[in-house]
C-alpha cells in the first residue's frame, strides 16, 4: 500500500531517498570515528611501538627525561585499583539491589535507587576533590591503622598510613562504579520472573533461600556482565584517581603506598610530554587502555544481553 | 523428629535474618557517600561563594577575592560547541537507526554507539589533541567542544533511537495515509511526538559533558581571562576546579569548593528535573 502511494508522488520518494541518505551520513559518522580513534592512537604511537618494543610492557622504569619508560607501574595501579574497587563494590551493589528489588516493597525503593543512581551524576572532579579533603584523611587517620592492627601481618597492609595512595584511589573507584552494578544487576534480577520466586516461597523457602533457588539461578551471568562493566568503567576513570592516587610510578604490595595508573600518568604529563617519543609513549598507554576497557567492554555486554535480552539488535 | 526440624527451621530463620540484616548494611553503606559529598559540597561551598564569585576573574596566589566569570562561560561555550557536533549525528544517527537501522548495517552502527560510550574520556581528548591541537598547534576551545561533543554522540543517539521507537506506528501509518511523504512524518510527526523524550536524553548528555575533566585539560587547556575566541585556550569549571584542588593554597582550595557547588547544583539539577519529566512521558 505504501508502496502505491510513492509511485503516485515520484516527488515525495526524492526527498525519502534525500532524507534516508542523510540520516545514513549521519549514523555512518559513529563507527567512523570509533575507526578515526583506533586509527589514530595506532599511528602516533607507532614511534614508541617500534622504538620501544615488547620490553615497554614490563619496563619498571620511567624518567622521560632520559627517554627511559616502562609501562608496569601504570598497568599495574590501574587493576590493582580497580581490584580494591570491585573488592569493595561488588557485595555492596549486590547487597544493595537485592535489597531494593527483593525485600523493599514499595515507593521507598525508587527514592533510594534514584539517590544511588544520582552518583553517577556526579563529576569525576568532585570526587576527586571530596577523595583529597575528605575521603583521604578519614582513610589515613581512622581506617588505615585500624587495617594495620588487624591484618597488618599482609604484606598489602604495611608501610606508613597516607591519604593519598592507591587505596584512596580504590574506595573512590568503588563509589563511582556502585550506581553501574546496582542498577544493571537491578535490571537483572528483575527479569528473573515472579513466577519463579513465587514458587519458591510456597515451597515453604525463607527470603534467602528463595534467591539461592530461584533468583541466583537465572541471572548469574547478567550479575557478572554488571560486575565487568563496573570494572571497565573504573579502568578508565582519570581524574578521581589522578587526584587521590599519589602519583608515583612505582610498584609496591602495601595498599597505603602512592602509585600511579595509566590514565593518571596521561593525564598528568601528556600537556607537557618533551620529545616527540615521550608524546609517542604516552599515546601508546592510550593503546593499551583502550584495548583493556574495549575487551572488558565486549565481554560485559555479551553477559548482560544474554540475560536482559539484546537490546542492541531489536 | 520434630525437634529436629525445629532448630532446623530456627538456624534457616537466622540465616534468613542474617542476610536481610546484610543487604541493609549495604544500602545504607551505599548511600552514605552521596551524602557525604554533597553534605560537604553544600557546607564548604556555601561559605566560600559569594556574588563576585560569578562574575569576576580569577586572581593570582594571594589576592583575595576574584572568581570563576570566565570557567562558568567557557563551560558554556564548550558545552555549546559539544552541541554543534554531538545534536546532529545523536539526533540524525537516532532517527536512521529507528527508522532503517533494522538489518545488519543498523545493528554495527548501534555496537559503535555502545563502544563509542565505553571508551575512556581520555582516549577520546587525545583523539581530539591529535586531530585538533596538533594540526593548529596551540590549545583551542573548538579542540575541547570536539571531544566533549563525541562523548555525547551514543548517549543522544540511543535515547533519540529509543524514544522514537516508543511512538505508536499507528502514527505513522495515519501520516502516510494522508499522503504526507515518509520524510515529513518522520520529522514533523514522529520526531515531534518523541521531542520530550529526545530532549531528556540531550540535557543527560549535556549535564554529562559539563563535568568531563579529563578530555578538556589538553584540548580547551585553561584561561585566566575572559575570551570568546574559539581558536584559543578556554577555561572550564571543572578544570579550574582541578586546578585549585591539587593547589597547596588554602584560598584556593575553599574556590575549588565553591566551583564544585556550583557545578553539583547545575547537574544534579539537570539529572532530578529530567527524572521528573521522563516519568510524565507517555505517547498515544
Amino acid at each position: 500500500m505504501i508502496k502505491a502511494k510513492k509511485s503516485v508522488s515520484p516527488g515525495g520518494s526524492n526527498g525519502d531517498r534525500w532524507f534516508k541518505n542523510i540520516t545514513w551520513l549521519f549514523a555512518l559518522t559513529v563507527p567512523l570515528i570509533f575507526l578515526g580513534i583506533v586509527t589514530i592512537l595506532i599511528i602516533n604511537s607507532w614511534l614508541s611501538i617500534t622504538k620501544l618494543g615488547w620490553g615497554f610492557l614490563w619496563g619498571v622504569q620511567w624518567d622521560p627525561l632520559n627517554d627511559v619508560y616502562g609501562a608496569l607501574p601504570f598497568i599495574y595501579g590501574t587493576l590493582a585499583t580497580s581490584l580494591i574497587a570491585l573488592l569493595i563494590a561488588v557485595p555492596l551493589g549486590l547487597g544493595c539491589s537485592t535489597y531494593l528489588t527483593e525485600v523493599l516493597n514499595s515507593n521507598v525503593r525508587e527514592y533510594i535507587a534514584t539517590l544511588i543512581e544520582l552518583l553517577a551524576a556526579i563529576p569525576s572532579v568532585i570526587y576527586g576533590l571530596w577523595g583529597i579533603f575528605v575521603l583521604g584523611p578519614w582513610l589515613a587517620n581512622s581506617v588505615e591503622p585500624f587495617l594495620k592492627v588487624t591484618l597488618g601481618f599482609l604484606p598489602f597492609f604495611q608501610g606508613p598510613a597516607s591519604g593519598l595512595g592507591m587505596l584512596s584511589a580504590g574506595v573512590i573507584l568503588a563509589i563511582m562504579i556502585l550506581p553501574t552494578i546496582t542498577s544493571i544487576s537491578r535490571e537483572v534480577f528483575q527479569a528473573v520472573p515472579q513466577s519463579l520466586r513465587e514458587s519458591a516461597l510456597a515451597l515453604g523457602a525463607t527470603r534467602w533461600e528463595m534467591i539461592k533457588l530461584a533468583v541466583a539461578g537465572p541471572s548469574w551471568s547478567g550479575v557478572i556482565g554488571a560486575i565487568i562493566l563496573g570494572l571497565g568503567r573504573a579502568l578508565g576513570e582519570t581524574m578521581a584517581v589522578t587526584m587521590v592516587i599519589g602519583n608515583r610510578s612505582q610498584i609496591t604490595a602495601s595498599i597505603f603506598s602512592p602509585g600511579y595508573s595509566l590514565a593518571a600518568v596521561i593525564a598528568n604529563e601528556f600537556a607537557e610530554a618533551t620529545s616527540n617519543l615521550n608524546l609517542s609513549v604516552l599515546i601508546e598507554l592510550a593503546l593499551i587502555l583502550f584495548i583493556i576497557t574495549l575487551l572488558i567492554n565486549g565481554l560485559a555486554r555479551l553477559l548482560i544481553w544474554k540475560t536482559i535480552g539484546e537490546r542492541t539488535s531489536s | 523428629m520434630e525437634n529436629d526440624w525445629g532448630k532446623n527451621f530456627l538456624l534457616r530463620k537466622f540465616k534468613n535474618y542474617l542476610f536481610l540484616t546484610f543487604v541493609l548494611i549495604c544500602t545504607i553503606v551505599a548511600v552514605i557517600p552521596l551524602f557525604s559529598i554533597i553534605g560537604y559540597v553544600l557546607v564548604k561551598g556555601i561559605g566560600a561563594i559569594s556574588l563576585d564569585f560569578f562574575y569576576k576573574l580569577p586572581t593570582p596566589v594571594g589576592e583575595v577575592g576574584g572568581g570563576m566569570g570566565n570557567a562558568i562561560v567557557g563551560t558554556g561555550i564548550l558545552v555549546l560547541l559539544a552541541c554543534l557536533l554531538g545534536l546532529p549525528v545523536g539526533l540524525f544517527g537516532g532517527i536512521w537507526l529507528a527508522q532503517y537501522g533494522q538489518g545488519r548495517k543498523g545493528f554495527y552502527i548501534r555496537y559503535a554507539a555502545d563502544v563509542l560510550s565505553s571508551i575512556p574520556s581520555i582516549v577520546i581528548g587525545i583523539f581530539a589533541y591529535v586531530l585538533i591541537v596538533m594540526t593548529l598547534k596551540r590549545f583551542s576551545a573548538v579542540a575541547g567542544g570536539f571531544a566533549l561533543g563525541i562523548i555525547m554522540i551514543p548517549t543522544v543517539t540511543r535515547t533519540t533511537e529509543e524514544m522514537i521507537k516508543l511512538v505508536p506506528r499507528s502514527l505513522y501509518e495515519a501520516g502516510l495515509a494522508l499522503g504526507l511523504p515518509e520524510w515529513k512524518v518522520i520529522l514533523w510527526i514522529i520526531f515531534r511526538t518523541a521531542w520530550s523524550g529526545v530532549l531528556t536524553g540531550i540535557m543527560l548528555a549535556v549535564a554529562r559533558v559539563a563535568g568531563e575533566t579529563a578530555p578538556l585539560i589538553f584540548t580547551a587547556f585553561n584561561s585566566p581571562y575572559w575570551t570568546l575566541k574559539l581558536d584559543q585556550p578556554m577555561a572550564s569549571m571543572t578544570v579550574q576546579i582541578y586546578n585549585y584542588a591539587i593547589s597547596p593554597f588554602q584560598d584556593w582550595h575553599a574556590k575549588a569548593w565553591a566551583g564544585s557547588l556550583t557545578l553539583v547544583f547545575i547537574i544534579l539539577g539537570i539529572n532530578l528535573l529530567v527524572r521528573r519529566l521522563s516519568k510524565r512521558i507517555t505517547y498515544g
